[in-house]
């Protein structure tokens, strides 16, 4: 069992750039047609200043530090048996190509069912732009199956 | 993209589906490059049978943005305001994503006419992988 003792724990504080050409791999990875999230005239047609985070961007940018699953190593937790159970994101700043954007995370929950079977982490991020304004607000829930 | 507006739409309406290639091995590899989760599971037979897999699986994440697909064809992003799923059952290699929303709810919040948008992603048998919804603002 996850020491439950973790809940309330900080950790992944960091910072990463929205670059354009890994917005453009982002694109082509999930076959986005929509062409402002990888043609900037398109993008500025649109009326945009240049191209867009899309919506679940700030989870992979969240992800940009040397051991991204740090929290798995943590816990005791084995990379091969974690699920992704919910993802949330809640929307407060537009973030585009330029932005340089910080992170801060925390547990906020571990809980399990089926006697242990299964067991969930919560983790709530904040996500902040170079100005100040916190842009999202992100909360994943990873599923570890036990046994 | 022609706007969208508050009076336009009523609960029931569905907004424009979207049905994505089959996922292949590429379409993983390229993914763990692009979103940053080298979780090898994704693309590692060998880890993924070590693990207890059959083989490998597509990242949630990644029918998750396919997903945000649907809400982008038909409203500009700036509208979006939350977005939030469940990953109900592992999207597997070959699945086809058929993405699919309908308003659920029509509301104002913070000086703002919104409409909530229940969203889900399906194969094509059908099975239900990602369910949610969606909040956007509308003029």
């Amino acid at each position: 069992m996850i020491d439950r003792s973790h809940i309330g724990r900080e950790f992944g504080a960091h910072t990463a750039d929205i670059e354009k050409g890994r917005l453009r791999f982002f694109a082509k990875a999930t076959g986005e047609t929509n062409p402002i999230y990888f043609d900037e005239e398109a993008t500025k047609a649109a009326g945009l200043p240049t191209l867009p985070a899309p919506p679940t961007f700030l989870f992979s940018m969240d992800m940009e530090v040397p051991d991204p699953f740090e929290i798995l190593s943590i816990m005791d937790v084995d990379l091969g048996k974690i699920l992704h159970g919910t993802q949330e994101f809640n929307y407060f700043k537009d973030v585009y190509a330029g932005d340089t954007i910080s992170f801060k995370s925390e547990i906020t929950d571990i809980f399990d069912k089926k006697g242990g079977a299964l067991e969930f982490i919560v983790k709530k991020t904040e996500a902040t732009n170079q100005h100040g304004d916190v842009v999202a607000e992100m909360t994943r829930t990873i599923v570890v199956r036990n046994g | 993209m022609s706007e969208v507006t508050y009076a336009s739409v009523k609960v029931g309406d569905v907004i424009p589906a979207l049905t994505k290639d089959e996922i292949t091995r590429t379409t993983l590899g390229l993914f763990a490059g692009a979103s940053g989760d080298h979780n090898p599971i994704h693309i590692d037979i060998d880890f993924a049978r070590a693990a207890g897999m059959e083989d490998v699986f597509a990242h949630g994440m990644l029918s998750m943005a396919y997903l945000a697909q649907i809400l982008t064809n038909w409203v500009p992003q700036t509208a979006l305001r939350s977005y939030a799923v469940r990953f109900t059952a592992i999207t597997h290699l070959k699945d086809r994503i058929r993405c699919s929303g309908e308003i659920t709810e029509k509301f104002e919040e913070n000086g703002e006419t919104r409409v909530r948008i229940s969203v889900q992603a399906v194969n094509q048998d059908g099975d239900v992988k990602l369910a949610g919804d969606a909040v956007v603002a509308l003029p």
